[in-house]
């Protein structure tokens, strides 16, 4: 359970965040969508502290992200990221991307870590790639490491930051299919995205965000076909037309 | 051709030679090393950073400001200056026979008389380039991508990991140039120790020099010796550069 009250975050004297409040329960898939600069990646990584919140509160599963006592390490092992830019780690295999966090942080050996991280480059289509390195792969081929890399925290909550954003348009399926897959097994999930017809189909609920706020949020039948907020209404009239 | 060219006045001072460039390069190495362990403390110390909590202000006042402070002092300041102030001021105070700070009797008298002008000169030395290699390291760090640090973080990954295991390797390719330029550098400056009387080839030279009144050959010999180990430097940075790369 994610629980985020009037969180507040500034950058200089500008307000990107404001006032946000929240419930997000367990198991359940959210989508944040809402025009570049509403604030919904700076929302999405002021929960796992990336960014700290200048006011408010972030409860994330009873790890209360917004004190000063909390550790990070500890949160940040919990709640997984996903980045728009892949951030692999360049000189590291694909497997030895996935198998560093496990071994640094959990304390697994070396051999469980590799049999944990095969399985999980397996899981995402990549079994044959373990022995790569980044610049070897395509960026859907990244991307795809990069979730297996976060899942090997095993964290209960994952978030996703325009995850296909940065891809060619025909990589996106391929990392859309897996983010699907761990939808439908049950994890918490927030994914930051432009892909309305994804959000459509995989999400619990859409959150709508715009000027450091959030609109409007509910069932995606309800936020796509009938918004409340004339904002919401207009967002989704100028994206969804594009993408016909 | 080189008829003029006096290889007798060479040949007379070789040992003096040979023991200079010993010296030269002893300095160089121990400048080197001791200059890139302190000078990744610095480094990492200019830019520590708590964001929020109990160890904010600590950590900027007792590490931050401190590791700013030594760079801008040796960086700014003349290393013949810094050789002189090591040696006649800073030196004596730690090691002297009645009252040295550090080290004080027998020991003290023991060490100034045998290896004096030598501690200073390597003292000097490694002070002085842990500064500029601070700033290689921390250039090195800075450049690369924050979404490394991001990621590293986003995984539960420690600061002191994600440095160790994920930034400083990477940083570290893109350091080899113009830590092979401080390298240079060092073996160059080291010449300036000759001041305090340590025998490193610009001392050699200079006695050469003095006692023939010639001074085109010793300093000419010396300028090809430190071409020659300049050259090699550079070729085994160069070497280095090329084998990461390809990894």
């Amino acid at each position: 359970m994610i629980k985020i009250q009037n969180l507040q975050k500034y950058f200089g004297s500008k307000q990107v965040l404001k006032d946000v409040s929240c419930e997000i329960k367990d198991n359940e898939v959210v989508c944040v969508i809402g025009p570049s600069g509403s604030g919904k990646s700076t929302f999405l990584r002021c929960i796992n502290a990336l960014e700290t919140a200048q006011g408010g509160s972030i409860d994330v599963d009873s790890f209360i992200v917004t004190s000063a006592e909390t550790d990070l390490n500890k949160l940040r092992a919990h709640a997984g990221m996903v980045f728009q830019r892949f951030n692999l780690f360049p000189h590291k295999t694909a497997l030895e991307n996935i198998m560093l966090a496990p071994m640094k942080v959990k304390g697994l050996s070396a051999a469980a870590a590799e049999a944990k991280g095969k399985e999980l480059l397996a899981r995402v289509g990549l079994a044959e790639k373990a022995d790569s390195y980044p610049s070897e792969l395509s960026g859907g081929q990244q991307q795809r490491v990069a979730i297996a890399r976060a899942l090997a925290m095993e964290p209960q909550v994952m978030l996703f930051d325009e995850p296909t954003s940065a891809l060619d348009p025909e990589m996106v399926g391929e990392v859309l299919d897996v983010i699907k897959s761990l939808a439908h097994e049950g994890k918490t999930m927030i994914v930051v995205t432009h892909e309305m017809g994804f959000a459509r189909q995989v999400s619990d609920r859409i959150m709508f965000m715009d000027q450091g706020q959030i609109v409007e949020q509910g069932p995606p039948e309800k936020i796509f076909s009938a918004a409340e907020n004339e904002r919401t209404r207009t967002f989704l009239s100028k994206v969804l037309l594009h993408h016909q | 051709m080189f008829a003029w060219f006096r290889t007798d006045i060479i040949i007379e001072y070789w040992p003096l030679f040979l023991q200079g460039l010993k010296t030269t390069l002893i300095l160089t190495a121990i400048g080197i090393f001791f200059g890139t362990i302190l000078g990744l403390f610095l480094g990492l110390g200019k830019i520590a950073n708590v964001e929020r909590g109990f160890w904010k202000w600590p950590v900027q006042l007792m590490i931050r400001l401190p590791s700013q402070i030594y760079i801008g002092f040796f960086r700014g300041t003349p290393l013949f200056v810094q050789i002189l102030l090591i040696h006649f001021a800073l030196v004596p105070l730690l090691i002297h026979p009645e009252d040295g700070v550090l080290i004080q009797g027998e020991w003290a008298l023991y060490l100034k008389r045998e290896y004096g002008a030598m501690i200073s000169g390597a003292l000097a030395l490694s002070l002085n380039s842990a500064a500029y290699i601070a700033e290689i390291f921390r250039a090195g760090i800075q450049s690369i991508d924050r979404g490394q640090f991001e990621a590293a973080r986003s995984l539960g990954l420690s600061y002191f990991h994600t440095m160790k295991s994920i930034i400083i390797p990477q940083a570290f390719r893109r350091m080899l140039p113009p830590l092979g330029n401080e390298a240079i550098t060092l073996l160059k400056d080291s010449s300036l120790v000759s001041a305090i009387g340590l025998a490193e080839l610009a001392y050699a030279a200079r006695t050469a020099a003095g006692a023939y009144a010639r001074y085109w050959e010793p300093y000419l010999f010396i300028s090809v010796l430190y071409l020659v180990i300049t050259l090699a430097m550079s070729f085994m940075v160069h070497r280095l550069e090329k084998r990461y790369q390809s990894a």
